[in-house]
């Protein structure tokens, strides 16, 4: 479904940090993509997303056989990419509800489907709330104004639910959760896996996987893939820390 | 005053009128140009009293002795007052654009984003249209449904006519006809405006709208707006329309004046969207407007609250006077400078009563070369013991050639009084786009939202549907700002 083919990118005008990457995400897969800061994990979700920061200077990213980098952020989003954002932004004064009913409403639209009214949205919210046990008074505060890190990505999960893309990126989903939001986030996580959505996983530690057990594993170090295996490679990784591929990855 | 200075005065105020003035009552509009000849026939053309025009009069002499006032952060070519006409009837079908085909498609395009019906979309161009829309019939019951609770909502001309006595106990006791050069000038040639009277104890059923009020389309360059609610009523009043009107008149200066006896509250919601000038700031209307709202007296409450997306130039400063003890103030704004839109604009809260409080929340926004300027005076008096208010004041700025400016003044004379301020700027983040952007709203929309997340605590004291037009409106307004 998804097929990465040799990517490069830079930060715009700046020193290259993905440097040849190729990865095929089936559907209905959940890959997860670890590393060292630095490697490059960050970026590459932000590729797939759009940011315009990042310049791809040579590489191709395809989904379902359509060129991916050709398209805006949102023209993304209608496709199904989501990214589930390491910092969660805020927009003050907007309600978390009204955010994400013009986001899905916007969806819809551009793919032609009728858009939900205010009653029909709520009715939706509320159940994909209900899963994410968070607190219907949650919806009506400003998008991640004043929300705990836990809240944050709590809300990137409620938000992916009510969207239900294809292609799920989760960038460091599992940064500053301590274990009880961790095992709610995951939970989340695993009631959206469907043979119809992939998703891919990017964290800096193996404790996510104990919850979200992936398909495949890969190991991102300098800018390249440097290792990829089955869900074993995760717990090699864990008794070996990382220092042995910074070696393997040869200087890069 | 030197003596040439006597002289130019003597000779402006005692030339005769040079196109051959004749006080010809059945004439429907005026050449160019202002003297005392011009002041008496506007008000001889309205059938006004012999005190008004005396009042008239004597605005138009103390203006002479004024010079117009540049302490405004704007730049525009001076105004040559000789050179505008001081009453015009409707536009002759002769004059302006004959059909849709002839107005500014820009202009049709936005009337189309806002959702205007197409019949009004033409008057609205300023085509003569035949047909008024049906609002005259709306009008009508609505007069009656008031009056049957004693309340006037009508034109100021109408007034003067049937309630002498109270446009004459009223008028120009909160703005008098000396505060300031525009103020005088409306003073001495005011065309027309609305006149409101809301008895002792009795609520406005609803909003009171200009939209509604029968000859709405005759009022514009120099009008006049008075409201009384007498003690212990209430009333909402909403002022201006979405749509960008067209409007030959550059000038224009309004003044409004509100009256809140004891008890009483008034609520004054405006949407400005006068014509700002095209792309390049050609053609924009000025926007010279003075407002002011007297607490007369105890537990008043008077609330401004304001949109201003339009004009050229807007130089207002919808102000109150807290004079009765607990009286409350409260100014909403929002107000936009995108192209090359010069605002400045702000409020004055002079708390001269005890245990008075007052609220300041104001929201610029400047986009393109525009420059936005929030101007305000908190002032508390020696006797306004336990004086209370709170001044909030955020300006965002959309991409890197426009200004954001913030002069507040704060005067206290009384120890016990408690005055704070806060003040922020800021852009909208690239990331804030990016993260609305990735979850499928499109780059103009998500402008939209994040505006609107800023300007909500201005939006939410607006009225249901003007503050769904007031959202729209900024969409349009700001669209093509960023990318």
């Amino acid at each position: 479904m998804l097929e990465i083919n040799g990517l490069h990118a830079r930060v715009a005008q700046g020193a290259e940090i993905l440097k040849g990457i190729s990865l095929s995400v089936g559907k209905g897969e959940v890959h997860a993509i670890m590393g060292p800061n630095g490697s490059g994990k960050s970026t590459l979700a932000g590729v797939l997303a759009g940011r315009e920061r990042f310049e791809v200077t040579a590489g191709s990213v395809t989904l379902d056989g359509a060129d991916l980098l050709a398209l805006t952020p949102e023209e993304r989003a209608v496709r199904g990419v989501f990214l589930g954002f390491q910092y969660p932004v805020e927009i003050p004064g907007i309600t978390n509800a009204y955010f994400l009913r013009t986001a899905l409403n916007s969806v819809r639209r551009a793919r032609g489907q009728s858009e939900l009214d205010a009653m029909e949205f709520l009715v939706l919210l509320k159940q994909k709330a209900k899963l994410m046990e968070m607190d219907p008074s949650f919806l009506n505060r400003s998008v991640n104004e004043g929300f705990s890190g836990g809240e944050k990505k709590r809300n990137e999960i409620l938000q992916m639910a009510v969207l239900e893309p294809r292609l799920a990126i989760l960038d460091e989903t599992d940064s500053g959760l301590d274990i009880d939001a961790l095992k709610v986030v995951a939970a989340g996580v695993n009631a959206l896996r469907s043979p119809e959505r992939s998703v891919i996983l990017v964290t800096h530690y193996q404790r996510l996987l104990d919850h979200i057990v992936p398909d495949r594993i890969h190991v991102l170090a300098g800018g390249r893939m440097v290792k990829s295996g089955g869900r074993e490679l995760a717990l090699e990784l864990e008794a070996q820390g990382y220092g042995w591929i910074d070696a393997h990855a040869g200087g890069a | 005053m030197s003596a040439e200075d006597n002289k130019a005065l003597s000779e402006l105020t005692e030339k005769e009128y040079g196109y051959g003035f004749v006080t010809d009552i059945e004439q429907e509009s005026l050449p160019p140009g202002l003297s005392e000849d011009v002041v008496r026939w506007i008000s001889r053309k309205k059938g006004e009293p012999e005190w008004l025009l005396e009042w008239r009069l004597q605005s138009y002499r103390h203006w002479l002795t004024l010079t117009e006032p540049h302490w405004a952060r704007a730049n525009y070519p001076a105004i040559d007052y000789q050179a505008i006409s001081y009453f015009a009837a409707p536009k002759a079908k002769t004059d302006g654009p004959k059909s849709l085909d002839e107005v500014d498609p820009e202009l049709l395009k936005t009337y189309e984003k806002l959702g205007i019906p197409l019949q009004e979309r033409a008057a609205l161009a300023g085509i003569a249209v035949d047909a008024v829309f049906d609002s005259v019939s709306v009008a009508t019951t609505y007069k009656g449904k008031l009056a049957e609770l004693g309340i006037i909502f009508c034109s100021f001309s109408e007034a003067v006519r049937e309630h002498p006595e109270l446009v004459r106990r009223y008028l120009g006791t909160v703005v008098p006809r000396t505060d300031n050069f525009y103020a005088a000038l409306n003073s001495a040639v005011f065309s027309d405006g609305s006149f409101v009277y809301v008895p002792k104890g009795v609520r406005c059923p609803m909003e009171l709208s200009t939209y509604f009020r029968i000859n709405a389309s005759g009022t514009g360059q120099f009008e006049r707006t008075l409201i009384v609610a007498d003690e212990g009523a209430q009333v909402s009043y909403l002022e201006g329309c979405t749509a960008p009107k067209r409007d030959e008149n550059q000038l224009h200066a309004a003044v409004v004046e509100l009256v809140a006896m004891a008890e009483a509250k008034i609520k004054y919601s405006t949407v400005q969207n006068w014509y700002p000038g095209d792309k390049d700031g050609r053609g924009g209307i000025f926007n010279f407007v003075t407002k002011r709202g007297l607490c007369a007296g105890r537990r008043a409450h008077i609330s401004w609250t304001q949109v201003e997306t339009g004009s050229a130039i807007t130089w207002k400063y919808p102000s109150v006077v807290l004079k009765g003890d607990e009286s409350v103030g409260e100014f909403y704004s929002v107000a936009v400078a995108a192209n090359c839109q010069q605002a400045d604009t702000g409020t004055k809260m002079v708390h001269i009563g005890r245990n008075t409080r007052s609220t300041i929340v104001s929201k610029g926004i400047s986009a393109g070369r525009g420059q936005n300027t929030y101007r305000g005076l908190v002032k508390v008096g020696r006797k306004a013991d336990n004086a209370r208010n709170h001044s909030q004041c955020d300006s965002l700025l959309m991409g890197s050639k426009c200004g954001a400016h913030t002069f507040p003044v704060i005067e206290v004379s009384n120890t016990s009084a408690v005055v704070e301020h806060e003040a922020t700027t800021s852009r909208i983040s690239e990331d804030q786009l990016f993260y609305c952007r990735q979850r499928g709203i499109p780059q103009e929309e998500a402008v939209a939202l994040i505006v609107n997340g800023f300007c909500k605590s201005v939006f939410k004291e607006l009225p249901m549907e003007f503050a769904v037009e007031a959202q729209k409106l900024l969409q349009v307004s700001l669209e093509g700002s960023v990318g």
